[in-house]
């Protein structure tokens, strides 16, 4: 199962009262959901494949080694984007020196256009701003575009609507569509809300226990935009969930 | 059994009597504080040990630059009994009020030694002044020490202070000038004759008195003092041979 | 006079600068190192703020005596002693002053925790990079307490010039110990003025620290 268009890999190790030892693969194009209870491993999984955290295991992206059992390439060099729950703005910079500052570091072969983000992310009006006084809408907007502005070739998202508010969460939501439907590069997105990720995810990973329990791929339609879980039904998502459960995993409402 | 007759009897306790009063060693002892300027630290020592088994009476001492003593005295410092290195300080005091009027006197002529711990580097007549080979050279300093003054006095006698003016090192006490020649930080300087006079090694040059302002020191009751007899009984003993012989050892002149 | 202030700013600037940097990366590694030796390395760091200066004083006396080893490398310079030098002053502000430096920059870096040097390396920042560009800025408060701190702390420094400085004018002679000198012979008047400059100087710099404080505390940053 192994190809220039996918993400996979493996990670081992502690976490916390458990061990994390999840084998993953994920298409290399489209949003794939990582779905599970709290305290599955979703978190250190992402972090792993950021190389925040090193774990034994192997991690290759559209066939590039990014770790393997002779080499780890950390995280400043790897081609990988992250946007965190808690959108951790540098608070030194203004939002244009935020997002500028991935960007003077990617070197020249530029693909995504800090124009494009600027524009698909509504954040004109912002740019000159401290990060100060922002909502959490907009915050999660800068986190995304300073991510992006980086180019990456793998693009992280733990959470990132859980932080706000129902408010926000409505304000951001048309952005991560046209965000979805823009990109080329994949996203791997973690989130705990149902809804969120029947309607975004073209594929889905779920997690118990510091493993990955299912995988299940959308099929890919004519274009990205095609690609959708639109065969998995909200209905198939949730006996998803409920398999994980009957797995021997303890859901917890909310938070992850 | 030996009968006394009544006049023998009133003789017996007459004569113990006055041994009491003449205090020998009595049934009670006095303290008193005795600041003592910094030359004379180790003479002062030995004359209060022997101050003890003569009298009875223990005399604490405290050490220090004139300056510091002084300065010290008339911020109201409880002082009893001062030594030191100069004549100016105590007649200051006796004019000030702080001393009692009429107890000052001399009680030891200083001496200043120019020293370096390395043999051969001080010549016996102090030339190397002249050749000023050396990086620094240690001096107490002359505000608040007498001997940093006669130091002064005597490097502008032989015609040499301005040039080496930039070599100098001040210690704020006597004391602490010979720590810097101690350790050898400044290669030589002026020190008292008695923190010299034991030692063995070094060279040195006894700088004769003529180079400089004689070096009264003198002694004071303070006020505080006035009314305990241990006071007035370590200036008395100041005086006595025994002191004087342990002053002169020192290398002081004895009055 | 003068010439007495001119040397007290020039060793507390000098110590400030010097401490800044040598504070920098032992800053960092007490707030992000987790080896259980750690907090010895801390006590030590902090061992001047409870060490009596004379204490300090006398050491550096001997250490930099000539027949310390550690001056043995001077000698070949024709350098036998940094006692009663400016240079030993700073040596000495340095040691002293060293846990002003390095409590207040450990303190704002570990307040900003470990997020932004993720954030700056997912964001293709090195090591060195993500720490010029993001930990320095960022724990700008820190900093500015610490060259008040040390300034100040240099300026106020008496044992430790007292036991090594030798009073050389326009290289050992500080104010404090120029205060005690004037004292020591009775020029209350000269003494007064020093002191009472000292004083508002002092008192100047901990507005000063208070007023960063308030500012920050309000702009967060």
């Amino acid at each position: 199962m192994s190809g220039a268009a996918t993400v996979e890999g493996r990670f081992a190790g502690p976490l916390g009262a458990f061990s994390l030892d999840a084998g993953f693969s994920f298409p290399a194009k489209g949003l794939t959901a990582l779905i599970g209870p709290s305290g599955s491993g979703k978190t250190t999984l992402l972090r792993c494949i950021a190389g925040l955290i090193r774990l034994p295991g192997a991690l290759r992206v559209s066939g590039e080694v990014w770790q393997d059992a002779a080499a780890f390439l950390p995280p400043h060099r790897r081609a990988v984007g992250m946007v965190f729950q808690e959108a951790s703005l540098l608070p030194h910079l203004t939002v244009a020196g935020n997002l500028a500052y991935g960007m003077k570091r990617a070197g020249t072969a530029q693909t995504i256009a800090r124009d494009e983000v600027v524009e698909m992310l509504g954040l004109g009006p912002l740019l000159s701003r401290s990060t100060a006084n922002l909502s959490g809408g907009e915050r999660q907007r800068v986190a995304i575009g300073r991510a992006l502005l980086s180019q990456p070739r793998l693009l992280l998202m733990d959470e990132p609507l859980a932080g706000l508010d129902a408010a926000s969460k409505a304000e951001i939501a048309p952005y991560l569509e046209r965000l979805h439907r823009a990109l080329s590069i994949p996203v791997l997105y973690v989130s705990h809300d149902l809804a969120e990720v029947t309607r975004l995810a073209d594929h889905v990973l779920v997690m118990g226990e510091g493993r990955v329990v299912e995988m299940r791929k959308g099929e890919p339609g004519q274009g990205e935009a095609d690609a959708s879980l639109a065969h998995l039904s909200a209905e198939d998502i949730r006996s998803l969930a409920r398999a994980a459960l009957k797995a021997g995993l303890k859901p917890q409402a909310g938070g992850s | 059994m030996i009968t006394l007759t009544r006049r023998q009897q009133l003789f017996g306790l007459a004569a113990a009597g006055s041994a009491f009063a003449l205090g020998i060693r009595p049934a009670f002892a006095a303290e008193t504080q005795v600041a003592v300027a910094a030359n004379f630290t180790e003479p002062a020592r030995e004359i209060a040990s022997l101050f003890r088994t003569a009298t009875g009476h223990a005399a604490t001492l405290t050490f220090g630059s004139s300056g510091q003593i002084y300065t010290q005295l008339s911020r109201g410092a409880p002082y009893e009994v001062f030594l030191s290195a100069d004549s100016d300080r105590p007649s200051r005091a006796e004019q000030d009020g702080l001393g009692v009027p009429r107890s000052r006197f001399t009680y030891a002529i200083g001496r200043i030694v120019l020293f370096a711990k390395t043999p051969g580097l001080v010549d016996a007549n102090g030339q190397v002044l002249k050749t000023g080979n050396f990086q620094h050279i240690a001096i107490a300093d002359p505000a608040a020490a007498p001997y940093g003054a006669a130091a002064v006095q005597t490097m502008r006698k032989m015609g040499v202070y301005d040039k080496l003016k930039s070599k100098i090192v001040m210690g704020t006490s006597i004391t602490q000038t010979y720590q810097f020649v101690d350790t050898g930080s400044a290669e030589l300087g002026f020190v008292a004759l008695s923190q010299v006079i034991n030692l063995t090694g070094g060279s040195r040059w006894v700088v004769p008195a003529t180079n400089h302002a004689p070096i009264h020191q003198q002694a004071i009751l303070l006020h505080p003092g006035q009314a305990n007899p241990a006071a007035k009984a370590f200036l008395d003993f100041l005086k006595t041979p025994a002191a004087i012989a342990v002053i002169r050892r020192y290398g002081y002149e004895a009055p | 006079m003068s010439e007495v202030v001119w040397t007290t700013i020039r060793l507390a600037g000098l110590t400030t600068v010097l401490l800044l940097a040598l504070a920098t990366p032992l800053a960092w590694w007490l707030a992000r190192n987790k080896s259980w030796w750690k907090e010895i390395i801390a006590a030590i760091t902090a061992l001047p703020i409870v060490l009596p200066p004379t204490v300090l004083g006398f050491y550096l006396l001997i250490a930099l005596a000539p027949q310390s080893p550690l001056m043995a490398p001077f000698h070949a310079l024709g350098i036998r002693t940094l006692n009663f030098t400016f240079t030993g002053l700073v040596i000495g502000s340095v040691i002293y002053s060293l846990p002003f430096a390095v409590q207040p920059i450990r303190n704002a870096f570990e307040a900003m925790g470990p997020r932004p040097m993720e954030v700056a390396a997912t964001l293709r920042a090195g090591p060195l990079d993500a720490f010029l560009t993001v930990a320095v800025p960022m724990a700008r408060k820190g900093y500015l307490a610490a060259a008040v701190l040390v300034f100040a702390h240099t300026v106020g420094e008496f044992g430790v010039v007292l036991m090594i400085g030798g009073a050389i004018p326009g290289k050992t002679q500080v104010v404090s110990t120029r205060i005690y000198q004037l004292v020591e012979s009775m020029q209350f008047g000269q003494a007064h003025k020093l002191a009472a400059g000292l004083l508002a100087f002092a008192f100047a710099v901990l507005l000063a620290l208070f007023l960063i404080e308030r500012r920050t505390a309000r702009t967060g940053l």
